[in-house]
């Protein structure tokens, strides 16, 4: 039986208690996701494009939903502080699935920016959000379909036509609850003709010991030049599972830069769906991935180019230690309608033990003769003559693999186009790898204490 | 004991891959002392520096290795390093992403910690940087930069020099520090290794040709051949070598095993 039919289930028995706590334009799609989902599954592992990542699996566990839209202690929201240096940021709190504006947000938020809860955009200002509300996302993928069913909140953000947004706006995912949970949550970020913003999202844990499932659909429209970087920080705990989507509509000389890290996760699924429908557009697609323990790390990229002359690039790198899994399956397709297309992927990996394993899928479809494309993957150890030439200097051998991971990934970091998150990223990743990532910053909130 | 005996080898014999390359080394090496070490292509010259260092790739079989009194073979290669044993490569290892400045700061403190003393503080290691980068003229762009990376020849062995000017090793192995620089490269970096010299330090070079001690001293040349030191003579056999090449020592040698 596939485990959607639990989530049906839970939809029949609260519909009404569903529907009341939402707006209109939120509920709008939930019978036809319904409908959609009767005889459908999750994806199982060894099918294409999951070959290491069960998402069966991932939602068999019978989680709770906070159907009835109880307040779980969102005052962890103020103690909350995602230092990103030097910086200071348009911050949001989603407590599990529920979103807390900050102080600083309502006070500090620029004219033209809208970044606010999505429940109560749909409520306050359904025209608005019904432009963005499922149009890029498609309504035949399952997870989206499910993810329609059940939302209730998420964050609703918008740049108006020219605006350029000079503050990182932040946007930081809590998981919080006495109880195994689950966070449904949509995320639409719109952006208007020449407008421009960065996005950070950090995914937290606050109680590593409680089995969590993220699920997360991002929406993105980006209209023509506008500039949208997004950069996605997940820094959960070993029990935390997430699937998060992504999907991006670019047209028309648009800028899109994404970096997705896994710093530390239990079993973590992206997927990242870039439909470049515009001339003229550049694409960076960049990830990090530290994977340890028992965890799996899996990100899957579709980038489409559907019009001509755009360019696209993507960089992933991962490291495995432990009994770890890393995935990668990375897709460039070329349209017949993208001639002057250029479009490259690369993906290095180190496994850093002799049980970790990874496994990098590059996949190039091209229908078009006026392109160019490339991919590159490699899979290895650390540079045996590179741990020994620092011995030899008298760095100790433990430091020394620290410094050559961080050197590893610092061609990733380095893509970071905002500075103050391209030092917070190289600051956590070398907590990471130094093994004192338990203590993230200056934050005062107690996710990684045990 | 005599005091001044820094390096001590007895006998030593070491494999790689099974394959024995030293077949009894018995060296013996004082302070002040400079020692070269010549021989054909092939004769174990760069295993031995690699076994004194402590390289994982070659498996020490037998023999005893002492270093100012300490057994040098049960250490870390990061504790050789500690206790003032240092390595110019012959192929300066290029490490991206590795800045000069954090690759020095982590070995300078490592070294520190290891000898019970504070970590040097930013200014004064950046202070210490400027200073021993002029031993061998290193640019400074070249200190900003990561390990090794994007550098000339001879810039990687001026590097070497500038981080055996950081740790002041008390015995220092040149491992053909030579090859591949030019007149004007090589000159500065024999300079540097001659600045760096002590009463109480000792230096191995290890060279195929004359050329770099006409710039370093040897007090003694030592011929190794196939895993063993088969000659040793002062300067004048460095000399000699260059004049008749190494066809004499091998059918001696080749004669009398």
């Amino acid at each position: 039986m596939s485990s959607i039919s639990q989530y049906l289930t839970l939809y029949t028995d609260n519909r009404e208690a569903i529907n009341s706590h939402s707006s209109e334009l939120l509920n709008s799609g939930r019978e036809v996701a319904y409908a959609f989902l009767q005889d459908k599954q999750l994806p199982e592992k060894g099918e294409e494009g999951f070959e290491k990542t069960s998402i069966e699996e991932m939602f068999a566990p019978d989680y709770g939903l906070n159907i009835n839209r109880i307040n779980i202690q969102v005052d962890v929201a103020a103690s909350f502080k995602c230092d990103v240096p030097n910086v200071t940021t348009l911050l949001g709190v989603v407590v599990n699935d529920m979103f807390v504006p900050t102080a600083t947000l309502l006070k500090n938020i620029p004219e033209g920016v809208t970044v606010m809860s999505l429940a109560k955009a749909a409520k306050e200002m359904p025209e608005e959000v019904a432009k963005y509300f499922g149009k890029v996302a498609p309504g035949d993928n399952v997870n989206v379909a499910l993810n329609t069913l059940l939302v209730q909140d998420g964050v609703f953000i918008k740049i108006a036509k020219g605006v350029k947004v000079e503050r990182p706006i932040q946007i930081v995912n809590i998981f919080n609850t006495p109880a195994p949970a689950m966070a449904i949550r949509r995320v639409l970020i719109a952006a208007e003709e020449d407008s421009s913003a960065n996005v950070l999202f950090c995914d937290h844990t606050q109680t590593p010991n409680m089995q969590y499932l993220s699920s997360e659909v991002v929406e993105v429209y980006m209209e023509a030049n506008s500039h949208i970087d997004i950069c996605g920080i997940e820094e959960s705990s070993a029990q935390t599972n997430r699937y998060s989507q992504i999907f991006v509509k670019q047209t028309d000389g648009s800028q899109l830069y994404i970096n997705s890290s896994t710093l530390l996760n239990g079993k973590t699924r992206n997927d990242f769906t870039i439909d470049i429908s515009g001339q003229h557009c550049e694409t960076y697609l960049t990830g990090i991935a530290i994977a340890a323990g028992e965890g799996i790390v899996d990100n899957n990229s579709n980038v489409n180019h559907l019009a001509p002359r755009s360019h696209s690039n993507q960089l992933f790198k991962y490291l495995v230690d432990d009994k770890a899994q890393g995935a990668f399956e990375g897709g460039i397709y070329v349209s017949k309608d993208a001639p002057f297309t250029e479009g490259y992927q690369s993906n290095s990996n180190i496994l850093a033990t002799g049980t970790a394993r990874m496994h990098s899928k590059p996949q190039l479809l091209i229908y078009n003769d006026e392109v160019k494309c490339s991919h590159g993957a490699s899979t290895g150890q650390l540079d045996e003559n590179a741990l020994f030439y620092m011995q030899q200097r008298g760095i100790p051998k433990s430091m020394a693999r620290t410094l050559l991971m961080q050197a590893f990934m610092s061609e990733v970091i380095d893509t970071i186009p905002v500075e103050g998150i391209k030092d917070r990223m190289r600051h956590l990743v070398e907590k990471r790898l130094s093994g004192d990532y338990m203590l993230c910053g200056t934050c005062q909130s107690d996710c990684h204490k045990q | 004991m005599d005091n001044n005996i820094l390096l001590d080898i007895k006998n030593l014999h070491a494999s790689i891959n099974d394959k024995e390359i030293l077949k009894g080394i018995n060296l013996t090496i004082r302070k002040g002392e400079v020692h070269a070490v010549m021989g054909p292509n092939g004769s174990g010259k760069s295993t031995l520096s690699a076994v004194l260092t402590g390289n994982p790739a070659y498996k020490v079989t037998e023999g005893t290795v002492s270093f100012h009194g300490k057994d040098l073979l049960s250490l870390a290669p990061e504790d050789r390093s500690h206790e003032g044993l240092f390595l110019s490569f012959q192929y300066p290892v290029e490490i991206p992403g590795v800045s000069m400045v954090n690759f020095m700061r982590a070995a300078v403190n490592a070294k520190r910690k290891y000898l019970n003393q504070e970590p040097l503080s930013a200014s004064d290691f950046l202070k210490l940087m400027r200073q021993k980068r002029a031993v061998v003229e290193l640019d400074n762009k070249l200190a900003s930069r990561s390990v090794n990376e994007g550098f000339s020849g001879g810039e990687k062995k001026r590097n070497e020099i500038f981080q055996m000017a950081m740790l002041e090793p008390q015995l220092s192995i040149l491992d053909e520090t030579d090859s591949g620089l030019d007149i004007d490269a090589l000159r500065i970096v024999a300079e540097g290794v001659n600045k760096l010299k002590s009463e109480e330090n000792a230096t191995i070079v290890i060279t195929h040709y004359q050329r770099l001690l006409d710039y370093i001293r040897p007090d003694f040349v030592h011929v190794l051949y196939k895993g063993r030191i088969v000659k040793t003579g002062g300067p004048e056999l460095a000399l000699e070598l260059e004049h008749t090449g190494y066809d004499w020592i091998k059918k001696e040698y080749d004669d009398l095993y």
